[in-house]
């Protein structure tokens, strides 16, 4: 079997004096799908943005790609990275955020090119051509000169998926996607996830959207109090959960 | 319940004779206010067509006057080069007070502390004076050889002394207002900047300071109108602007009105032209918010929700 595209081992994380994270261990293949859910609180949105460096992590490692995420190891030391390590480093993940996060003084398209020029030095003819066939790919060829006041929450997620497909990443990060939506838009933001699905994309989507789950994921975890309490195929998680605390959070939920 | 007078009160069988036009409330205060406020007009320009004291000839006279002139020549050339130098140094100081590293928000911290509690005044006459106290620059290496030596004086004529005190002294304050700028903007900006791989700094050019000039720019023009009257302050190292133009001349014929009459009418032209200067880069700012929607073509329309 190949390498998995992530593998987090014993990871710890802490603010202050409260540990958020008390040792997740947790491989991810490449092209599966996973969905993380669990109570607020139990650590699964920082565990998300550990997986990007966002938030540093105090203990373990995560590895992506081969690459250990943050830091570097050296005759047995862990040093941190520079800066614009992490920075190139997060440029083979994509993050798409609660509140989309759009650029609003960019347009659609800006939103868009605005890593690939200034931080990948492509042309802006090429970035904006790679754009269009990436607001094509969201359905949204036609809002190209929008700005995101301009546009529905629901656009303004694809736009914000295109923006993070547009640096070509090896794996896509979701935190709640459509948590922040109104109901009628949470279709259209979970349509274009299953086509990145389908295409093959590695996700780790952290949502409360069970149904999404169970038609899309090929494995669903389940946090709790900042540990893995179980996880495996969808099918076993939602429908004959082991742990009494899993089964508690899906008795509310569903 | 409580129901309020009932004379303003529909009831219920009450039937609307015009087909149900709505009259908007009217306000006859308003009205009252103009016509006050027309008559106040008329009565000011009545003073000062008719009064003689006012010698509006000698305005006329002195408005483009070789030394006034000068003076406002100066007067634009020292708020133009100072407000450059406070935006550029307060950017980086305003950065560096909010930047993690603690040397360089110590330092920032110790920069806007010292230049917003020392009086301008006195700061001026500290860069015109700076030859009494170092009379010689030395570049070269600390307590070693010493590569080249300027005389002090040569290096800060009166110009630049003046550009130093009102510069250094904005720097501090724009700091400031840069920093709540960058602080008004959402942290999921900077976060979805690191996100796509974004440095700090391509993060700050791009896509925090953009933002950032939309809430600093009212109290950016606020400073730069007052600059343009703090910078009389600059008689003290012998600088003669505008102002202290007209001053010098009515201290010769003592005709004190008409000549502030004459710097006033300057100073409201240039703050008239600075507010237009404003209002123009606020709306280009707030085009993404405010601006109209783009049209879509029939030919390029998807079958997509708005």
């Amino acid at each position: 079997m190949t390498e998995p595209l992530v593998r987090a081992v014993n990871v710890r994380k802490s603010f202050g004096d409260l540990e958020v994270l008390r040792g997740i261990d947790l491989e991810i293949n490449r092209g599966e799908v996973v969905c993380v859910l669990g109570p607020s609180g139990s650590g699964k949105s920082t565990f998300l943005r550990c997986i990007n460096h966002l938030d540093r992590i105090d203990k373990g490692e995560i590895w992506v790609d081969g690459h250990l995420i943050g830091y570097r190891r050296a005759h047995g030391h862990t040093y941190e990275l520079r800066p614009h390590e992490i920075a190139a480093q997060r440029r083979g993940i994509g993050m798409v955020f609660q509140k989309f996060n759009l650029f609003p003084h960019r347009t659609a398209l800006e939103n868009i090119t605005e890593a690939p020029i200034f931080v990948k030095r492509q042309s802006k003819a090429d970035a904006e051509a790679r754009a269009h066939e990436l607001l094509e790919r969201v359905n949204l060829g036609d809002r190209a000169d929008f700005y995101p006041a301009q546009l529905s929450g629901g656009q303004q997620q694809r736009v914000a998926i295109a923006r993070a497909l547009a640096l070509d990443p090896t794996l896509m990060l979701f935190d709640e996607p459509t948590s922040a939506l109104d109901p009628e838009l949470v279709g259209e933001v979970l349509d274009t996830m299953k086509d990145l699905a389908s295409d093959g994309m590695t996700m780790i989507v952290v949502t409360h959207e069970i149904g999404f789950a169970r038609e899309v994921a090929d494995r669903v975890v389940f946090m709790d109090g900042g540990v893995v309490v179980e996880h495996g195929p969808p099918r076993q998680v939602l429908d004959d959960p082991q742990h009494p605390r899993t089964r508690g959070f899906l008795a509310k939920v569903i | 319940m409580t129901v309020p007078s009932t004379s303003t009160l529909t009831r219920a069988n009450e039937q609307p004779v015009d087909g149900g036009r709505i009259r908007p409330v009217r306000h006859p205060g308003q009205w009252i206010g103009v016509a006050a406020i027309l008559v106040a007009a008329a009565l000011f320009v009545q003073f000062l067509v008719t009064n003689e004291k006012l010698r509006l000839d000698l305005v006329a006279g002195y408005l483009f006057e070789r030394s006034v002139m000068r003076g406002l020549v100066l007067t634009l050339e020292l708020t133009v080069v100072a407000m450059v130098l406070g935006i550029v140094l307060g950017t980086v100081l305003a950065i560096m007070r909010l930047s993690g590293n603690r040397v360089l928000s110590f330092v920032a911290s110790g920069y806007i502390w010292f230049f917003r509690g020392t009086p301008i005044l006195v700061q001026l006459l500290f860069w015109f004076f700076l030859g009494s106290i170092l009379p010689v620059i030395n570049l070269g290496i600390p307590f070693g050889p010493t590569f080249v030596e300027i005389p002090t004086n040569v290096l800060i004529s009166q110009f630049t002394a003046a550009i130093l005190g009102l510069g250094l002294n904005e720097a501090a304050y724009m700091a400031e207002i840069i920093r709540a700028g960058i602080k008004s903007v959402d942290p999921g900006q900077s976060e979805a900047a690191e996100a796509v791989g974004m440095s700090r700094m391509l993060a700050y050019r791009r896509i925090i300071l953009p933002q950032a000039s939309r809430v600093v720019l009212p109290p950016i023009a606020n400073n730069t109108i007052s600059m343009l009257k703090l910078s009389s302050l600059v008689i003290v190292v012998g600088l003669p602007e505008l102002l202290t133009a007209v001053q010098l001349i009515y201290s010769r014929n003592f005709q004190q009105i008409p000549l502030l009459i004459v710097a006033s009418i300057w100073y409201l032209l240039l703050t008239t032209i600075l507010t237009i200067i404003q209002v123009r880069i606020e709306r280009r700012l707030d085009r993404s918010v405010t601006g109209p929607r783009p049209v879509i073509r029939a030919a390029e329309r998807q079958g997509t929700p708005s």
